[in-house]
């Protein structure tokens, strides 16, 4: 009712008064701190932003929570959260809204779950384009299909002093198989080590395009962000039996993940380095800016312990996989030395240490 | 920049074994062999590759001064946080800088406390940010030797030459034959050779290294980055020793002339005239740092605010940064390494730097 009053009000004053995003049909440019709110405003939003991506029944009761009728069949119930903070939020290969499906659908997908239902929390800046909400939305709707996953909750919060920016939370449950069984403890000596591909392009993307944007550097790499759903490809490498533990390596890079699954360990992890894939791109982003790919994040690699048996089937199965294409054995549990070590094209050893704080951009 | 001269495993198996002989071959005459990496870059690149393990044990590789971050002083260091806390100050830095601790805290830790601190991958962020925010003065860190110096030199023609009037750079640069010179004719340092910094040399050429043979009859040679260079270069080096013939050779060829890159040379000629410096650890150096010449003195931070120079408080402490920069120890001999100093509680600056020798001994060598 109020609308329509105010639409014909306009109706009678010069169009000129008013500046070009209130003249006609009021379509809005700008994400403002009505948008969180709670009113009408943050309703439109909802309406014709997030329902147009996301719609489904369970989300279309606009209700405080969605009731999940779903029944896991006696497997586990597999439940994750991550919040996704990346700047910039468009980069090669991908953007925020990729990340924030992808990253909590691997999340699930390393316990050995099937990823079914997504929560989305925006947290978003005053002053950010409409247009570019609509963008990471779009990328997450498509996402979402891709990975088969419905998004059925949400929340909306903007905040003030923030120059556009978007944050996102995302909130994971899945389903495993009864009798799963991953863990470190698993390990034993002998087992391969299998990665389903190149290291560091996440990262890598990331930094270059970071310097992109500050006009530092502007390189022509080629270079993507790894960024990618594994879920079906985990589900069918459990299938082939032998697997003793699975994990993304994302923040920290492998050489973090190894090493966490050693802490507790009397074993040590060997990777050789010959059997690593670091593209071109990535070591020279790399050498540029004084970085380790073994420390650079990951966001579309699993690595996983596997039993020494199965680790031919293993990869042969992940190589079906586009994200797989490249899945290799880079290393075997040994008994001694123990900690993570890597060696060398020279033959000798390097310690792989965890990380002590974050990587640092040197000077020269 | 390192990838582009990457060889094969077993090339480099082969390389490696070539070396050992050599140093068995050297080693008939003499008790062993030290030589010292005299950049940052190849200490860390030497510890990524595996070699100190990989190497004959009676050939030493010892670090140098080569490590900015390392040889800034800790007054410096305070200054730069003082000047974060001016209002309407923002520094703009090179992450390494980030850790260094000062009297009182890192740049880090000014940071969390509220001081505006940035950091960028060039100088020129810095000068993108002051045109973008011209109420807000930036001064950027000018740390780092030869090879950073002319970017800042660039950086400072083009605000001039754009009159930024909010931008300014804290010179703190050193140069790096001054400090050759020191260790070269320093009694108490036992280093037969130097492999030299490739990248400062792609700058400053072959010629400033002349001394180090004509004066000190040392063998030098400027290499790489890649596991292949380095270890040629030492097979350089160690041929240079068993024939006693001292000379400058290049090993980096793909990247350094005999002249250096004179548009460099002239820019920073151009903006800077050297004066004395400090060197943490090392002391006062004679004609080894940079200020702004008459014409770009208004772009000095320490001109524009003011700056006292702070005097270190001297706190007394175990730390033997010095002597490792210096060659005279290796980091582990140090009481603090790996106890109570370590990366993520650094007492002295080479276990701050990603390139200091103590950060790497740390993460390569335990």
């Amino acid at each position: 009712m109020r609308g329509k009053r105010l639409q014909r009000r306009t109706a009678w004053v010069p169009a000129e008064v008013y500046p070009p995003s209130f003249r006609g049909e009021r379509k809005e440019k700008k994400i403002v701190l009505g948008h969180g709110a709670g009113g009408m405003k943050m309703h439109r939003l909802i309406e014709r932003v997030f329902l147009k991506y996301f719609g489904n029944p369970l989300l279309e009761r606009l209700e405080d929570g969605a009731i999940l009728n779903f029944n896991p069949g006696g497997g586990e119930l597999c439940f994750t959260t991550d919040s996704y903070v990346v700047k910039p939020l468009f980069f090669p290969g991908g953007d925020i809204g990729k990340l924030a499906v992808c990253g909590t659908v691997n999340d699930l997908a390393v316990l050995g779950a099937v990823p079914g239902y997504l929560s989305l929390s925006f947290i978003l800046g005053a002053g950010l384009e409409m247009a570019v909400l609509e963008r990471i939305c779009a990328t997450i709707a498509r996402m979402k299909e891709k990975a088969g996953v419905e998004i059925v909750t949400g929340d909306t919060k903007v905040i003030e002093g923030a120059g556009g920016e978007v944050y996102i939370n995302t909130t994971g449950i899945g389903v495993r198989r009864p009798g799963t069984k991953l863990g470190a403890e698993l390990i034993r000596a002998g087992d391969m080590i299998v990665i389903n591909g190149g290291i560091g392009e996440h990262e890598a993307a990331i930094a270059i395009s970071r310097g992109a944007d500050s006009g530092g550097y502007r390189l022509k790499s080629g270079l993507k962000s790894d960024c990618a759903a594994l879920h079906r490809m985990i589900q069918a490498v459990l299938e082939c039996g032998g697997v003793r533990v699975i994990r993304d390596p994302t923040r920290g890079g492998l050489a973090t993940t190894l090493n966490e699954w050693c802490r507790f360990s009397e074993l040590g992890l060997l990777i050789a380095e010959e059997r690593l894939l670091v593209s071109r791109a990535v070591q020279g982003v790399a050498d540029l800016l004084g970085l380790d790919p073994l420390y650079m994040a990951n966001e579309g690699k699993v690595v996983m312990v596997v039993a020494p048996e199965r680790a031919e089937t293993i990869v042969k199965t992940m190589q079906r996989f586009a994200e797989g294409r490249k899945a290799r054995v880079i290393g075997e549990v040994v008994r001694e030395p123990k900690g993570v070590w890597l060696k060398t094209r020279l033959g000798s050893l390097r310690r792989l240490l965890m990380l002590e704080g974050e990587q640092l951009p040197r000077i020269c | 920049m390192r990838s582009s001269a990457r060889i094969g495993a077993q090339e480099l198996r082969q390389a490696l074994a070539l070396v050992n002989e050599k140093v068995e071959e050297v080693c008939r005459k003499r008790p062993d062999v030290n030589l010292m990496e005299v950049c940052g870059t190849h200490t860390m690149a030497i510890g990524s590759f595996g070699l100190r393990s990989a190497l004959h044990p009676r050939l030493r590789l010892r670090s140098g001064p080569g490590c900015p971050v390392c040889v800034t002083t800790q007054s410096e260091i305070d200054r730069a946080i003082r000047l974060a806390f001016f209002k309407g100050v923002t520094v703009v830095t090179f992450g390494d800088m980030m850790r260094v601790p000062g009297a009182a805290g890192s740049l880090a830790e000014a940071q969390a406390e509220g001081a505006d601190v940035r950091v960028v991958y060039s100088p020129r962020d810095g000068l993108e940010m002051a045109q973008q925010a011209p109420g807000q003065e930036f001064v950027f860190l000018g740390v780092g030797f030869e090879t950073t110096a002319p970017a800042v030199a660039a950086t400072v023609v083009e605000a001039k030459a754009r009159r930024v009037k909010n931008f300014s750079v804290l010179p703190m640069f050193k140069l790096i034959p001054p400090a050759l010179a020191v260790i070269a004719s320093s009694r108490r340092i036992n280093v037969d050779g130097f492999i030299l910094p490739g990248h400062v040399s792609t700058i400053i050429g072959a010629r400033p290294y002349r001394f180090l043979v004509t004066r000190y009859r040392l063998p030098c040679c400027i290499t790489g980055f890649e596991a292949g260079d380095i270890l040629a270069g030492i097979f350089i080096l160690l041929e240079q020793i068993a024939r006693g013939v001292p000379a400058v050779a290049i090993q980096y060829r793909r990247s350094v002339r005999q002249e250096g890159n004179p548009m460099a040379k002239r820019l920073m000629a151009r903006v800077f005239k050297k004066v004395d410096a400090e060197w943490r650890g090392i002391g006062r150096i004679r004609a080894s740092g940079l200020r702004f010449k008459k014409g770009y003195e208004s772009f000095d931070a320490s001109r524009r605010f003011g700056l006292p120079v702070l005097k270190g408080k001297g706190k007394p402490s175990a730390c033997r940064c010095g002597e490792v920069m210096l060659g005279l120890i290796l980091p582990p001999e140090c009481r603090l390494f790996g106890r109570s100093c370590t990366p993520a509680q650094p007492v002295g600056p080479c276990m701050v730097s990603s390139e200091g020798a103590c950060a790497a001994y740390y993460k390569y060598e335990r």
